[in-house]
């Protein structure tokens, strides 16, 4: 009846759209300041695993269902290789971006944006997927547990 | 900035030197602990203060990836990993503690004798600021047009490498789905963490209690549960090891 986690619950629905957005921040920024696919990937993934330690797991697979997670992890790897394979296709070396536009800066802005949304997929899938896996196992954790 | 002599220390030196030093003082807690869950909290501080110090060596790409991956995803995963495990590490009886010992002095004084012929911190004729390195700081301004050199280097100049990076993250899931599950589920299992009995028939089922909503992907469970019988040997041994 009387939930001794509401002020975690509130201020955590403010906090996780704010960390996804941030993620994406991080992501279409890299070019111009720190950050990456990889950071972003984990910041989006952590985001995930703050909903499902706030509000449960099975809620949070039902917001991030696990079958993304195959989808995901493949389709960036995926991504990745298919624009080495893409710049062999248009004439030039496996991962050279320079082919990409008539300008090579830039055709190295796309070849930098793709590969770095490819990380993202992947990083953001594997890190949920190790979450789900071991959270998976055990029974719920009582209050009194810790 | 750091060459300045003895004579005046500069504020970050001070910060530098004080960080190192809570990273020695955290290590060594770390070592005598005996409650798993106090360790993976001071891992996840030894992280934080690590991408603390990286920040002031000015390497913040690194200090990003740090505090987000070492600081924050890793201390949740090794969390989530301890709940499967007792609360509390057994202590290691002395004769067991010889020879890692052994192996850490003489580590130790390897990588001591070897720091002096290490470069100065920030040396102009140290490899990483003479061979290719000076030539991506050059390059990169007209050839890619971007203000980070890190991920000029990062995506273009080393996309091989940041290639395989991504592939090593792909196969470390693909280990972890294929050993565990997606669901936790794969293969049988069972464990006594605590005194409290889970095993890989409480793991979905109790699932299925929490949400009656997901039952509408049980096909894709029941292949889940159907493929990875070669993994059975392997999760079975693990836990009564």
């Amino acid at each position: 009846m009387h939930d001794p986690h509401v002020l975690l619950r509130v201020v955590s629905k403010f906090l996780i759209p704010l960390i996804a957005l941030f993620a994406l921040y991080v992501q279409f920024h890299g070019d111009y300041g720190p950050g990456g696919g990889f950071q972003a990937g984990v910041i989006l993934a952590s985001s995930v695993i703050l909903y499902a330690l706030i509000f449960g797991l099975p809620a949070a697979k039902l917001a991030f269902p696990p079958r993304w997670i195959r989808i995901g992890m493949t389709l960036g790897v995926l991504l990745y290789g298919g624009t080495g394979v893409f710049s062999f296709i248009l004439g030039g070396e496996f991962l050279n971006y320079g082919v990409f536009a008539h300008d090579p800066s830039h055709g190295q802005h796309y070849g930098i944006l793709a590969v770095e949304l490819g990380v993202l997929c992947t990083v953001a899938s594997v890190m949920v997927a190790i979450f789900y896996a071991f959270g998976s196992r055990q029974a719920e954790t009582s209050n009194e547990d810790w | 900035m750091m060459f300045s002599s003895n004579a005046h220390i500069l504020p970050i030196q001070i910060l530098d030197y004080g960080l190192l030093a809570i990273l020695v003082v955290v290590a060594f807690a770390i070592v005598r602990m005996r409650s798993l869950f106090a360790i993976v909290m001071l891992q996840g501080v030894y992280s934080l203060v690590s991408a603390a110090w990286f920040v002031s060596l000015d390497a913040v790409d690194v200090a990003f990836t740090e505090a987000a991956v070492g600081a924050g995803v890793s201390t949740v995963l090794m969390l989530s990993a301890m709940l499967l495990a007792d609360r509390q590490s057994e202590p290691v009886p002395m004769s067991r503690q010889i020879g890692p010992l052994a192996i850490v002095i003489i580590a130790g004084a390897a990588m001591l004798y070897a720091v002096g012929d290490m470069p100065a911190y920030g040396s102009a004729t140290s490899p990483a600021n003479s061979y290719v390195g000076i030539d991506y700081l050059a390059r990169t301004a007209e050839e890619i047009h971007i203000p980070n050199v890190v991920t000029a280097v990062l995506a273009s100049y080393r996309g091989y490498d940041t290639f395989g990076e991504t592939v090593v993250i792909f196969a470390a899931g693909l280990g972890v789905l294929l050993l565990l599950g997606l669901n936790g589920n794969a293969g049988r299992w069972d464990a006594q963490p605590n005194g409290q009995r889970v095993s890989n028939t409480s793991a979905p089922t109790m699932r299925n209690v929490h949400s009656p909503l997901e039952s509408s992907e049980s096909p894709q469970d029941a292949s889940e549960t159907a493929k990875p019988l070669k993994t059975d040997v392997k999760t079975k041994g693990q836990n009564h090891a």
